[in-house]
């Protein structure tokens, strides 16, 4: 079963605690902008195989939103981290490139 | 290619056997194709049958990286209905249902359809609404369906509780001509009858990357080296993400794990397919005896083929309520498949970016049932170039337009 550190309570949450809610670091698009950005916001989705960057919820505990990095062939989990941030810290990142040199994500590395 | 027959059965038991052919060539790749179809599954299969057989296009390889019918055409519940809401889903869902019917027939191979009937459970007020909305809409759309009341539901299928505590059954959607083939037996058909017709099938053979020039496909680089092509077909569930990156664009979808498992043989104890959406599974019984069940996807990403454990003791104790007498029973195996899910929980049959190349995929949580009617229609829109009537509505482009084709609500659980 995936379990996954919450970054604000500091709770290991199996995943029945938690729910997932989609890719992370969205940028949103709203009225006025053009179509291919409103389309690319709601609907094209990052779906790699190997790292993702995901948000959770640790809905069934404090309540809160977070980030977590995550292999999606093997379930390995590189880390998680708050919400409130727009990219990936340093540490999760290079934890990354360990297992994955040469890693991309959109425009991390 | 020699016919099976109940004479080619009795030839064959007076000669030990001995003069049964391979069902396909295993051929090595030539340097060239009119159409590439990328992978081997049911719906890659159909395309090129009907590519050959309603356009006469037989310079057709298609590439499977791993073995003929292994993802998730071998994975599937086997479920086949065409009870869909939208007129859209209910005219290829309905095609795909009807070419099933004769396909034994038209492959000369048996694909074990059995339309035993499909009920869909109505278990809360607001199924009963809905299902009541799915069967008048079926009614327009001429797909014979009904909405039942209890009594019919216990009469059809004794061994439903359907009194429950929780979740009292309060009717169903039936579909008598639904019900279930032998998923294998489809791709085997298939693949049989497109090797018949001079195409080749080549297995373990994985694409790596998609040649382009000029806003064109030319070919593919696969591990059995480079293949040139005039069309690209891509039919390739849970990997349409991977193959879309090697094309250069991006997909309306999401791949996550959905399980099934099987229990061990018990004598035949129902013979009609129960979908209980409301409590999260549905169940049949195999011919040989399993009762065969059909979970929940992963809530992420994921193409690890396992899922995740919970989803196997939420389905259980939903089915076990709803059919008290499998609580005894054991479970023998359970697997998973990946499946691409869109925004809509529709498919996605239609052009790319790439002038001469085609997608066929999205088909969610519910791609068996639709296999004939997708090649069907996918070889339409490879001959053609452009998506016939089945097609039409199925475009990628129907997400930047808001022209959703929304079954989210009508199938997004048991699909």
């Amino acid at each position: 079963m995936l379990t996954l550190q919450c970054p604000y309570c500091g709770v290991w949450a199996e995943e029945t605690e938690l729910h997932a809610e989609g890719e992370a670091h969205l940028k949103r698009f709203g009225p006025g902008s053009d179509d291919a950005d409103f389309e690319s916001y709601l609907f094209m989705r990052e779906n790699p195989k190997g790292v993702h960057f995901e948000r959770w919820r640790h809905s069934h505990g404090c309540g809160k939103f977070f980030h977590a990095a995550r292999c999606t062939m093997t379930l390995k989990v590189f880390g998680t981290y708050p919400a409130q941030t727009l990219e990936p810290p340093q540490d999760i990142k290079d934890r990354i490139s360990e297992t994955y040199p040469g890693w991309t994500w959109r425009n991390f590395k | 290619m020699r016919r099976y027959s109940a004479f080619a059965i009795a030839r064959e038991a007076a000669r030990y056997h001995t003069g049964w052919e391979r069902a396909w060539a295993s051929p090595e790749p030539k340097k060239k194709y009119d159409v590439i179809i990328v992978g081997a599954g049911g719906h890659g299969l159909a395309t090129a049958f009907y590519l050959g057989k309603n356009f006469g296009i037989t310079n057709v390889a298609i590439i499977e990286k791993g073995w003929l019918g292994g993802g998730n055409t071998g994975r599937n519940t086997t479920i086949i209905r065409s009870n869909y809401l939208q007129d859209s889903s209910a005219a290829i869902y309905e095609k795909a249902r009807s070419l099933y019917e004769t396909m034994s027939q038209d492959l000369n191979y048996n694909v074990m359809f059995s339309p035993r009937g499909v009920m869909m459970l109505a278990q809360t007020e607001h199924e009963v609404r809905g299902y009541q909305r799915t069967a008048h809409a079926n009614a327009l759309q001429g797909v014979k369906t009904e909405f039942i009341g209890p009594e019919r539901v216990k009469e059809l299928c004794p061994i439903i509780c359907i009194d429950g505590p929780r979740y009292p059954v309060l009717g169903a959607l039936w579909q008598e001509r639904g019900g279930t083939g032998r998923h294998d037996a489809v791709a085997w058909g298939y693949a049989r009858a497109c090797s018949d017709m001079g195409m080749d099938i080549i297995q373990k053979c994985e694409v790596v990357g998609v040649r382009s020039s000029g806003g064109k496909v030319v070919g593919v680089d696969t591990t059995k080296g480079p293949i040139d092509c005039d069309k690209l077909g891509l039919v390739v569930a849970g990997n349409s993400g991977a193959l879309a990156n090697m094309a250069g664009f991006r997909l309306p979808m999401e791949s996550v794990a959905l399980q099934a498992l099987v229990s061990e043989p018990i004598k035949p104890c129902m013979d009609v397919v129960v979908m209980a959406n409301t409590v999260h599974g549905y169940m049949s019984q195999s011919d040989k005896g399993e009762m065969v069940i059909g979970g929940g996807t992963d809530g992420f990403n994921n193409y690890t083929q396992r899922g995740s454990f919970h989803h196997i003791e939420e389905t259980v104790r939903a089915l076990v309520e709803t059919f008290p007498i499998i609580s005894r029973l054991k479970m023998l195996r359970q697997w998973g498949g990946i499946v691409d899910v869109t925004g809509d929980r529709s498919p996605v049959i239609g052009k790319t970016p790439l002038g001469n190349c085609f997608i066929n995929a999205g088909w969610g949580t519910g791609g068996f049932k639709a296999i004939p009617g997708g090649g069907w229609a996918t070889a339409e829109l490879i001959a053609k170039g452009e998506p016939g009537p089945l097609a039409a509505e199925f475009g990628m482009e129907r997400f930047i337009e808001g022209r959703f084709i929304d079954e989210s609500v009508a199938a997004g659980v048991a699909h």
